[in-house]
């Protein structure tokens, strides 16, 4: 897996061979073909992840692991993680499923919850950083997650260093009930001593950003940027057309639609993503990181 | 008494028995006066019977309750001289999100509250309750001047949540929230925030971040309604009230999780009765909590409200086995 972003090819042309491709389509194992969620254009799965999960055909950004995430943006070798070792417990005693759900999750991400945490370097500058992964438990934000972004925002203040959040996750984890509403409570504060400090703290939103997770956080960045199409807001779609019984119109609560109503500052594709943010986050690296006098 | 669940229906037909039995009493002619003794006393047993085993989706009912009292009936009851202010000085009032300046026992403070209506029309007007961006922004603006006047901030919480709305959406109502959030961390005010009927989600944390959270026995507090729980975990939205039990919504999970300080008991049955007694408990509550704050500093406040949320959280140092 190892360099597998290091070249982008968003517009690259298309490969002689792909006809040859087409026609032995059919012998192949399914594996080595990954079709776009979004317009259905079938890919080879080498290109897809050379590309980093970005259709060749209609620009579709598909959501990364967090290992994925990762790899794209810091320096190679650069990522020391942090505050490994935390649990989700079961504060409501749920019975059924949502236990071996997260065995099975952790499995799957190699993650211990929906969040990774830990210090980067983006082109040299060291960088708090928390990455939250939709594949587990669709990057749900519970005790844990909670915890793991506090901890992370206060560590970066103590350093000095910029944070970055990425996000992505449909919001609070229900199975721990009020508890994770709370976390919403407990990372905007920290955001605040944050900003009380002059240390930048930045967001990116990626596909989803919602509810519990946008309405915290992830809103308050002293720089917000999104990749494109992400789908962005409080209330759900099918909440929001049950309410009030009318189709919602075309882009809704995408990326571009909250840059348009002015809560977003770049939507930047993922090809540019890690050049842009090394810039950005270079803007304020002087003045923040010499310690105060 | 105005009945609100199934459970009631039993007492109600007692009740009205009682009331017969005394009005034949009244004509003289036969005396009824032990067997009304007897079914009073039996109406109290029941009475008893029935309130210490509410269910939670009896308690989302109760909190729900179009006779339950709401903000203004608190502030009426509890406060003198309010001036209501309107708007958030950006877009629009809205009526969902009530707040203004009052006096509590004398003293000047700021009261903000979720608002819901009582009967259709004023229901429409109120929007059911459920804010607005333009809400948050009013609520959070009447938080700021507080804060800089140094007055204490009192927050009442009633809302089904936030209202999910194409313009909502359009205005940013995930920021408006967290923007209050936010500010809520870092306000040198005294922040006292009484639950009085439904505490939905992100609707009610948006004016709800306090020194101290306190709940009535009846309302309830939670992360998604019952009704939308039920429908991501079974899409089935009639198994609400399964959802209501699983979620840990009701006051005494709460406060066992240490996510509100105090629970205040209701009379049986709910605060829409005996409401004489209940403003008297949520008067002596708010005053004692207040009394309490006012002797910090306004530095000392935010450190502790910082320390008191960032405990908010259960994490292991072991994965759990199923």
């Amino acid at each position: 897996m190892a360099g597998l972003f290091d070249k982008f090819r968003v517009n690259r042309p298309k490969v002689d061979q792909s006809r040859s491709d087409e026609t032995q389509r059919a012998e192949l194992p399914s594996d080595l073909w990954i079709k776009c969620s979004d317009c259905g254009n079938a890919m080879y799965r080498k290109v897809f992840l050379d590309n980093s999960k970005v259709c060749d055909k209609c620009g579709f950004h598909h959501k990364l692991t967090a290992h994925e995430r990762l790899e794209l943006l810091a320096d190679p070798g650069s990522f020391e993680e942090w505050d490994k070792g935390l649990f989700s417990g079961n504060p409501l005693g749920i019975e059924g499923e949502y236990l071996e759900k997260l065995v099975s999750d952790r499995k799957k991400t190699g993650l211990e919850d929906a969040v990774l945490s830990g210090k980067i370097e983006l082109t040299g500058i060291p960088v708090g950083i928390a990455i939250m992964d939709f594949h587990f438990r669709g990057g749900s934000m519970g005790s844990v997650v909670g915890e793991k972004i506090t901890r992370m925002l206060e560590r970066s203040g103590d350093l000095r260093f910029p944070a970055l959040v990425v996000t992505s996750s449909g919001g609070a984890r229900m199975q721990e009930g009020m508890l994770s509403l709370m976390q919403m409570v407990r990372t905007s504060a920290a955001v605040r001593r944050l900003n009380d400090l002059s240390v930048p703290y930045f967001c990116l939103l990626t596909d989803p950003t919602t509810a519990g997770v946008a309405a915290s956080f992830a809103a308050l960045g002293d720089v917000i940027v999104a990749e494109p199409r992400a789908i962005i807001g409080f209330s759900g779609a099918r909440v929001i057309e049950q309410t009030i019984r009318q189709k919602l119109p075309p882009g809704f609560q995408t990326s571009e639609f909250y840059q348009k109503h002015g809560f977003i500052d770049m939507v930047v594709p993922r090809s540019e993503l890690r050049a842009t943010m090394a810039r950005l986050i270079g803007m304020f690296a002087q003045p923040v990181l010499e310690s105060p006098a | 008494m105005s009945m609100i669940l199934e459970v009631e229906k039993p007492l109600l037909e007692l009740e009205n028995k009682i009331k017969e039995l005394k009005e034949v009493n009244l004509t003289g002619r036969v005396d009824l006066s032990s067997e009304i003794r007897l079914l009073e006393r039996k109406a109290e047993q029941l009475k008893k019977s029935i309130y210490e085993n509410l269910s939670a989706w009896d308690r989302v009912l109760i909190a729900r309750h179009s006779v339950r009292p709401g903000t203004l009936d608190y502030i009426q009851a509890l406060f003198t001289d309010f001036l209501e202010l309107h708007g958030d000085r950006l877009y629009a009032d809205d009526p969902a999100i009530v707040g203004g300046l009052a006096r509590f026992e004398g003293r000047s403070c700021v009261v903000v509250g979720h608002q819901k209506g009582k009967g259709t029309k004023d229901n429409l007007a109120r929007n059911f309750g459920m804010p607005n961006p333009e809400g948050f922004r009013k609520a959070g603006r009447l938080m700021s001047l507080a804060h800089r006047f140094r007055l204490p901030i009192f927050t009442f919480i009633d809302t089904p949540g936030a209202y999910p709305g194409i313009e909502a959406e359009e205005r940013g109502q995930y920021e408006a929230i967290a923007s209050n959030i936010a500010l809520m961390t870092e306000l040198g005010s005294p922040i006292v925030t009484l639950v009085i009927g439904e505490g939905g989600s992100g609707g009610a944390l948006g004016i709800a971040v306090g020194d101290r959270v306190l709940i009535l026995e009846n309302s309830v507090y939670s992360v998604i309604s019952p009704e939308g729980c039920a429908t991501i975990l079974w899409r089935d939205a009639s198994k609400a009230e399964q959802a209501a039990s699983w979620l840990g919504l009701t006051s005494d999970k709460l406060l066992r999780l240490g996510l509100v300080d105090e629970v205040l008991s209701e009379p049986l049955g709910g605060a829409h009765r005996e409401t004489e007694n209940v403003f008297a408990t949520v008067r002596g509550a708010l005053r004692r909590h207040l009394g309490e704050l006012l002797l910090s500093t306004p530095a000392e406040l935010v450190t502790s409200r910082y320390a008191k949320y960032r405990r908010m959280g259960v994490v292991l140092e072991q994965a759990l086995t199923p």
